[in-house]
């Protein structure tokens, strides 16, 4: 009972990191159509941000607050530039886009390179998420996997209150919805595919901060991060939010259970597997915004 | 131009240029062409380049052909399927552990076992999936079929259930991912993170002799030649017009009474039999093959050069593979940042700008010559779609 508890609790925090990444590529996927694999870049850029904070602001604990807003900024405008730059010519050739981002994120990753180093580095966790939380009947729960689900958990809850209640969020489903009635009914679609980037590539800021918690940074931190989180993306369906978190979640668990079960390489084998099996079954993903284009 | 409705998110319409024979030429003056072509293609493969390029610059350049041969697969299937395969790096692997697997089980003798497995996985006694690749009448034929099962397990899953785009190039990311961690994670039968190494021999000869690797880059030489001679004949049959047509509007040809599916999944299928082809013959001529070599970035490496030269002309992926694999060895030797920026910036430039390649700069240039024929529609140099999509012309 301990064990699969324990294995539980793995595959959630594996799945909360794989949902913090996702949910800013189901805003700019979903939305855009655009495939930015350059978003693992950002993650890398939120992970430096912390680490160049902590070189200036001595507390852990005080460095970690600032980070997460300062990271949400540094990435949301490294993706407003990227979408200024190069996505917004590119909107009609969704491939493409894949392309192009992977260049970027090529260059991106050499030029952290030069800048820090290749060697990874190391922030300092604050001490009250290097503890565990001990839970009756012998199981412990790690204090920094607990603070990364709640910070997805928040993010989650944040992002869906704002689609839901603010204006900026309307405008952002009118688009997603339909782009071409948005546009006649006086929406600037390019503003708000700019905002979308802005805030989808922060979420990726947010991650990146939250990932320093649980490893080293380094160069090609969001190269293999990135993969996953489009698979959960693609699983779960464009176009809205809940699909991402349960497929995350779902992933996360089955991942931790394979790897339980067998080893690490054949859980990665049994996870590709479960979700080519699954896209026979809903090869839209699991939920789908009904529209009447041609698809 | 019909009123075309705007593209629907989730199709991914990628138009690329229809490189099918435009009009207004005919097929004899084109046949002779290819023929002329080929024979000045062959002339400087098999004359040229062994008597001006030293042993050591002739390898690399036997290694740049096997790149080469993934490239014409992933021509096919992209510039002119539309589906962007960015796995085909697992292709590359399985032919290339197929080989390296017979010709270690070869130098090991009868009975014997490869090296490593001692060292890493202290077994006793060869693995049973290891023992059929002993007989090269097994592994030779499987360094082709065994890819091709592949692709057409995932393919024949993927394409029926409209699986397509970026969801499916996402999908053949994961597969390369997931191949990568699976030999990785096996040091103790598969080598691990070292792969298959210190291959010595090819089918009884030496391949330290100079000789030999030679021979070895003939023998590439030739099967690039055939592979593209093939490719011609399947780009200019029905089936290749086929293939375009899915590519610029999969709808209209599902309602002509066409199953797409099977369509694209031709066209996956021999990209990965050539890339297999292509894995197996990179083997003796490096005498290493490893997860490093197969993965993500090597499969989206091998993509490039294909963007590069023009993924939708016969000659462009093999021109673009490689100039783009030279101009890496060549950079990177000397400054080896400055490469990755390049290699960065040439991806954005080439895919953003100049979607069609140099052989679209090419293209621009002879119509100019000509006066006659008009761009393809939906597809300009720059890269900014004008209305409506690529039209493929009739042939």
């Amino acid at each position: 009972m301990t064990v699969l508890f324990g294995q539980l609790f793995t595959g959630i925090s594996i799945g909360a990191v794989l949902l913090l990444i996702a949910l800013g590529l189901a805003l700019t996927f979903g939305q855009m159509n655009v495939i930015n694999m350059a978003h693992g870049e950002f993650i890398m850029a939120g992970a430096y941000t912390t680490y160049v904070l902590q070189q200036s602001i001595t507390g852990a604990g005080l460095s970690l607050v600032v980070a997460l807003p300062v990271a949400f900024v540094v990435a949301g405008a490294m993706g407003v530039l990227l979408e200024i730059l190069l996505i917004r010519r590119l909107y009609a050739r969704p491939l493409d886009t894949l392309l192009v981002t992977w260049g970027v994120s090529l260059m991106l990753q050499q030029l952290a390179r030069d800048i820090f180093g290749s060697p990874n580095v190391q922030t300092r966790a604050p001490e009250i998420l290097t503890g565990n939380v001990a839970l009756p009947g012998g199981l412990t729960i790690a204090n920094n996997r607990l603070f990364i689900l709640a910070l997805a958990l928040a993010a989650v809850a944040a992002l869906t209150l704002a689609l839901r209640l603010t204006p900026l969020g309307r405008r952002i489903r009118a688009v997603v919805q339909n782009r071409d009635l948005a546009a006649v009914s006086g929406i600037a679609t390019s503003r708000v595919d700019r905002t979308t980037f802005f805030v989808g590539s922060g979420l990726a800021g947010l991650a990146g901060v939250a990932l320093t918690l649980l490893g080293p940074i380094g160069p090609t931190m969001g190269t293999n991060l990135i993969i996953d989180a489009f698979l959960v993306v693609v699983v779960g369906g464009i176009g809205q939010l809940k699909g991402s978190v349960i497929v995350a979640f779902a992933l996360g668990v089955l991942q931790a259970t394979g790897e339980y079960l067998t080893t690490l390489s054949v859980a990665k084998v049994i996870v590709f597997v479960a979700i080519v099996a699954f896209l026979q079954w809903r090869p839209q993903g699991l939920f789908t915004l009904r529209t009447r284009s041609l698809a | 131009m019909t009123a075309v409705t705007p593209a629907p998110p989730g199709t991914a319409v990628d138009p690329a240029p229809a490189g099918v024979l435009p009009p207004g030429r005919s097929p004899g003056r084109s046949r002779l062409r290819t023929a002329a072509g080929f024979a000045f293609g062959a002339a400087l493969l098999f004359a040229v380049a062994p008597l001006v390029l030293s042993d050591f610059r002739l390898a690399l350049l036997a290694k740049y052909l096997c790149v080469a041969m993934v490239a014409v697969g992933i021509g096919i299937a992209w510039g002119r399927g539309g589906m962007l395969t960015l796995g085909q790096g697992v292709f590359f692997g399985l032919g290339g552990y197929a080989m390296a697997m017979h010709l270690k089980l070869a130098d090991a003798g009868p009975g014997g076992m490869p090296d490593f497995m001692q060292l890493y996985g202290q077994l006793d006694e060869l693995p049973l999936w290891w023992r059929p690749f002993a007989s090269p009448w097994f592994a030779l034929p499987a360094t082709v079929l065994l890819p091709m099962a592949v692709a057409f397990g995932l393919g024949s899953l993927v394409f029926r259930r409209r699986v397509r785009g970026a969801y499916f190039a996402i999908l053949s990311q994961a597969l390369a991912a997931a191949m990568v961690i699976l030999l990785i994670g096996q040091q103790g039968t598969t080598g691990g993170t070292n792969g298959l190494t210190d291959i010595k021999g090819f089918f009884g000869y030496d391949l330290d002799d100079p000789v030999n690797q030679r021979m070895v880059y003939f023998i590439i030489a030739g099967t690039l030649l055939a592979l593209l001679a093939l490719t011609r004949q399947l780009i200019h049959s029905r089936y290749g017009e086929l293939l375009v047509a899915v590519r610029d509007g999969e709808e209209r040809v599902r309602f002509l009474g066409y199953d797409p599916a099977t369509v694209k999944l031709v066209a996956y299928v021999v990209a990965a039999g050539m890339a297999g082809l292509a894995g197996a013959l990179f083997v003796p001529a490096v005498g290493i093959i490893s997860p490093a070599l197969i993965g993500i970035v090597p499969s989206i490496e091998f993509v490039i050069g294909v963007a590069v030269g023009g993924r939708a002309t016969l000659l462009g992926p093999v021109l673009g593979a490689v100039a783009v694999a030279w101009a890496r060895t060549a950079l990177s030797e000397r400054f080896p940042g400055t490469w990755t920026y390049l290699q960065g910036l040439l991806f954005v430039v080439v895919v953003a700008f100049l979607p069609g390649g140099l052989a679209s700069l090419w293209a621009l240039a002879r119509r100019r010559d000509d006066g006659a024929e008009p761009a393809p529609r939906g597809w300009s140099v720059l890269g900014r779609r004008r209305a409506g999509r690529t039209e493929v012309p009739a042939a």
